[in-house]
């Protein structure tokens, strides 16, 4: 058993007397009470917890705790600013994306990812990006609409935008 | 525990009962002019908000009769508070087939507000006060139809009714739109929120005319979810997300082969380990759909659970498990394929001699499906709470009616005594029909005395699944010279649990098509004994029996030299003596000319690219989808595009109507290209994603989808949309190879999607 002291969406939480082997997606479900990173799998193979680590995206049903301290974890509660959903979010709205929704959580936080590193990408770079992302009611023709709408929005604005709260923090 | 007396004909009556429940479905009145009893309506008070508050029966008039609870059957309702907030109840579960948002809709159309006014929650779960509530069979839409409209139209009616008093003029003059009441030769407007205290003095009206489709405003629009915004958050909406109070955390080991039995664990050692609260041994209750037997272990968490498990010893008795072998079961099915059939299920003509007849061309063909599995996003789960007696579950089930009595009879108490929240489903496709993770949750929660989530590892949920079953399908048919269909057969090698009939999803179930489309024609079955559990799979038979009858009418149109499009339009012309519910040929050759001319049918794509057809009835819907694919030398496999045309009435949500078959479109290919449930002594695998596989978004085909809208009843989507997909792409590899796959998967017979 050990303690450790998490990053989450830029709040810090005191997690005491866990495995160390507990991945993260339990502490964030059972612990924290951090339930929209879902389980799907785990054993990283179906993207439904998908979160970042340090803005890229990772596993969260794969990764022990102990190899994510010190580490800035965001998760889908984190993404919006408030009540100023994140541009991805709109767009799935907009695009009316979800069916039973429990795999889109994971999607957007793949998309989102993508976008950080890549405000405009191509249909290619956007099905590369979410190949570990499976959603089993197939909405993928509308995630791939509200990424390409985000990705037009950015170019339109020249390249290289994203929400203020996503920039990278100063350590 | 006792077997529960619905059992007596096993799994597969119980399944049966099931499915039949929500096959019922009930014939809404013809006439748009409704007729409304007094006690249709219940007027509701103390609500917070006040304001009118309507309750409706969803109950047909005989249900009612028969249920002598004329009082208090309804089982929606909706709400205008003063401060004009308009709160509409969905009454069914929301597994993603989209009716918390397209049952509401209905209701507002008649009431002709504006959709921004109105709030939509998930009603109670409560069979004396609401009636029956189920999501399955795609019967949410057309049993709540008539319903729903009424329940609008007659509240607009009492608004109607409350302005005219206030104004002195009569309701005929009176206009609503967007929750106002208008008068336009005065101006004179006043909001639904104004009118709502004066509406709830009104009586109901005894009679309702309902609008006509051209006038409906909302209907036909496209609405996204209400629950969009809480989904794209992150909110805690699913079965799997619910804590309650002073919660522990479960797990529950099975047999790995079904019907197995503990013998004894290392529960000693189990207990000793860190986080493990408690751990124990349930018998079951002899009904493999509600609680089989296993081992129990109560956390402090799911993953001290999980650890925990994994050092679990085990002694089964497999006396009575399952001991079937795919390889085994297929050898002894390909012998009966050549013998008479055990069971005629419709046959006219003679089949035999037509095959015979020198003059015809005969084809025989023979077509193999492997099991599958629903493998829902969401793995298995529920939260259940007992105290005193009394307890509360928490789940995403299809059927929580059927979880209420469940639970009642495993824990011998009152069903009032058990109280269901109805969550949001990551998914069902028909698994969640059956409660038995329900069951055990509650199983446990009994046995700990307090509160317990309990949580299914995917491998879980793979392994006590309820399979849509495998098959073999011996097809024989011929063409006369002219070209003609005289001849169609399909005997069905399929399995049984009982020894006298097919599992669940494992029969013919004859609608008309293509057997009464030729003079000679024959359905049958021959069983084989099965020990794996089986159960209702989107769109339970017709997902396979699509794909082996319209793809062996593809054969036919071949032998006898005829453009595939052209020979399926015939077929469907000569359908004779209709079956009622059946397929109208009409509607039927209308989505398929309308998916054939929308997707260029008869243009020449060149080699190794194709088009293929197919049609198919199901769940009362008419679906016809055009598929357009490349295949090469290697069978290296792309479905460029697929075009649906579908009648299934009116829509209701053209946004989520197409989600509907766009998704369905997608499961059917990715079931089709490469998943497949095997066995081996009656232990199941693969067990995880890594090697069942999903579809991918590359491998994504465009969807465009037409729906001809017409007054039919309407049905629901989340069936008829699956089953033409399969045939329609095998038709299509065969046009671009000559080559005719008859195995699925599709990576049995080599193919891979590029
Ligand atoms: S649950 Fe982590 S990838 Fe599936
Ligand atoms: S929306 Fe259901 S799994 Fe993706």
């Amino acid at each position: 058993m050990a303690n450790y002291s998490l990053t989450i969406n830029n709040r810090r939480y005191d997690v005491a007397n866990v495995e160390p082997d507990t991945p993260i997606l339990w502490i964030l479900r059972d612990t924290l009470g951090l339930v929209g990173t879902k389980y799907g799998c785990g054993i990283a193979e179906c993207g439904a917890c998908t979160i970042h680590l340090n803005d890229s995206p990772a596993r969260a049903c794969s990764l022990p705790i102990s190899a994510v301290s010190g580490m800035r974890i965001t998760t889908i509660e984190g993404l919006s600013d408030g009540d100023v959903l994140h541009p991805l979010q709109q767009s799935w709205i907009d695009n009316d994306v979800p069916q039973c929704g429990y795999c889109q959580a994971g999607q957007i936080m793949a998309a989102a990812a993508l976008l950080n590193r890549n405000p405009t990408p191509t249909d290619e770079e956007i099905d590369t990006a979410m190949e570990g992302n499976l959603c089993r009611c197939g909405t993928y023709h509308r995630i791939r609409q509200s990424i390409r709408d985000v990705a037009n929005a950015n170019r339109k604005k020249g390249g290289k935008s994203w929400p203020d709260h996503l920039t990278p923090m100063e350590d | 525990m006792a077997r529960p007396p619905d059992t007596d004909g096993g799994l597969t009556a119980y399944l049966d009962a099931l499915v039949g429940e929500i096959t019922a479905g009930r014939q809404p009145p013809a006439t748009s002019v409704a007729k409304l009893g007094r006690r249709d309506f219940i007027k509701l008070s103390g609500l917070a908000g006040g304001g009118l508050v309507l309750g409706f029966s969803l109950k047909t008039p005989t249900a009612r009769a028969t249920t002598g609870k004329n009082e208090l059957v309804f089982n929606a309702y909706l709400q205008i508070t003063p401060a004009g907030d308009i709160v509409i109840m969905a009454p069914n579960p929301e597994i993603g087939q989209g009716v918390k948002t397209a049952l509401p809709m209905i209701v507002a159309e008649e009431l002709d507000v504006r959709w921004n006014d109105v709030r939509v929650m998930q009603s109670p779960i409560d069979a004396d006060a609401f009636g029956r509530q189920f999501a399955g069979g795609s019967r949410s839409i057309p049993d709540n139809w008539q319903i729903l409209r009424r329940a609008g139209a007659s509240a607009r009616a009492m608004l109607v009714a409350a302005a005219a008093a206030r104004w002195g003029k009569s309701a005929g003059e009176l206009e609503t739109m967007d929750s106002r009441v208008i008068h336009r030769t005065s101006g004179q407007s006043a909001g639904y929120g104004e009118l709502a205290e004066a509406a709830a003095r009104q009586s109901p009206p005894d009679n309702v005319r309902l609008k006509d489709r051209k006038d409906f405003r909302l209907l036909g629009r496209r609405i996204p979810g209400v629950d969009n915004r809480a989904i794209v958050t992150g909110q805690a909406l699913f079965g799997i997300d619910q804590s309650p109070n002073n919660l522990s955390y479960a797990v529950y080991h099975k047999c790995p082969s079904v019907g197995g039995k503990v013998v004894s664990a290392n529960l000693d050692h189990i207990k000793t380990l860190n986080g493990i609260q408690d751990a124990f041994i349930l018998e079951g209750n002899g009904n493999p759909g509600e609680l089989k037997p296993g081992i129990a272990i109560v956390a402090d968490s799911t993953w001290a659970a999980l650890k925990a498990r994994d050092a679990l010893q085990v002694q089964w008795d497999t006396s009575t498990a399952a001991a079937d072998d795919w390889d085994a079961l297929a050898a002894r099915a390909a012998e009966l394929s050549s013998k008479p059939p055990q069971q005629i299920v419709t046959e006219r003509g003679d089949v035999a001699q037509a095959v015979r007849d020198p003059s015809n061309k005969a084809r025989e063909s023979y077509y193999t499906h492997h099991f599958v599995a629903h493998a829902p996003m969401e793995p298995q789960n529920a939260a259940a709470w007992h105290s005193d007696g009394r307890i509360e579950i928490w789940s995403g089930t299809q059927t929580p009616g059927r979880a209420i009595s469940a639970v009642a009879a495993l824990l011998g108490i009152d069903s009032k005594n058990v109280h269901l929240h109805q969550l949001r489903a990551g998914g069902g496709f028909g698994r969640r029909l059956i409660n038995d993770p329900v069951c055990e949750a509650a199983a446990i929660a009994q046995r700990i005395g307090g509160s317990v989530k309990l949580q299914w590892t995917r491998e879980d949920d793979m392994a006590n699944d309820f399979f849509r079953v495998g098959g073999f399908h011996a097809m024989k048919g011929a063409v006369n010279s002219a070209g003609e269909l005289v001849a169609f057969e399909d005997h069905l090698i399929t399995f049984s649990e009982n020894g006298t009939d097919p599992v669940s999803g494992g029969a013919l179930r004859p609608a008309g098509y293509p057997e009464n489309a030729c003079a000679n024609s024959r359905l049958a079955h021959s069983m084989l004994p099965l020990g794996i559990q089986c159960g209702p799979w989107r769109a339970p038979g017709s997902n396979t029996t699509a794909w082996a009858q319209q793809s062996f009418l593809g054969e036919l149109a071949a032998a006898a030299g005829r453009d595939q499009l052209e020979f399926l339009i015939e077929t469907l012309q000569s359908i004779t003596s209709p079956v009622p519910g059946g397929v109208d040929k009409n509607r039927a050759i209308a989505t398929v000319k309308l998916a054939a001319s929308r997707a260029g049918w008869g243009r020449n794509e060149g080699k190794g690219r194709g088009m293929g057809v197919a049609f198919y009835y199901s769940h009362m819907g008419h679906v016809a989808q055009v598929a357009d694919i490349s295949v090469d030398a290697s069978k290296r496999l792309t479905v460029h595009k697929v075009t649906v045309a579908a009648d299934v009435g009116p829509i209701v949500n053209l946004s989520g109507a197409e989600a509907m078959i766009q998704g369905a479109v997608v499961d059917a290919l990715s079931t089709m290209a490469g998943q497949a449930i095997g066995f081996k002594s009656g232990v199941i695998s693969p067990l995880n994603f890594d090697q069942y596989p999903l579809l991918r978004i590359r491998h994504t085909p465009e969807v465009e989808v037409h729906f001809i809208e017409s007054d039919n009843e309407p049905t629901g989507l989340g069936e008829p949309g699956l089953p033409p997909l399969a045939p329609a792409v095998g038709n299509a590899i065969f046009a671009a190879s000559g080559i005719r796959p008859r195995t699925l998967p599709l990576s049995r017979e080599g193919y891979v999607l590029a």
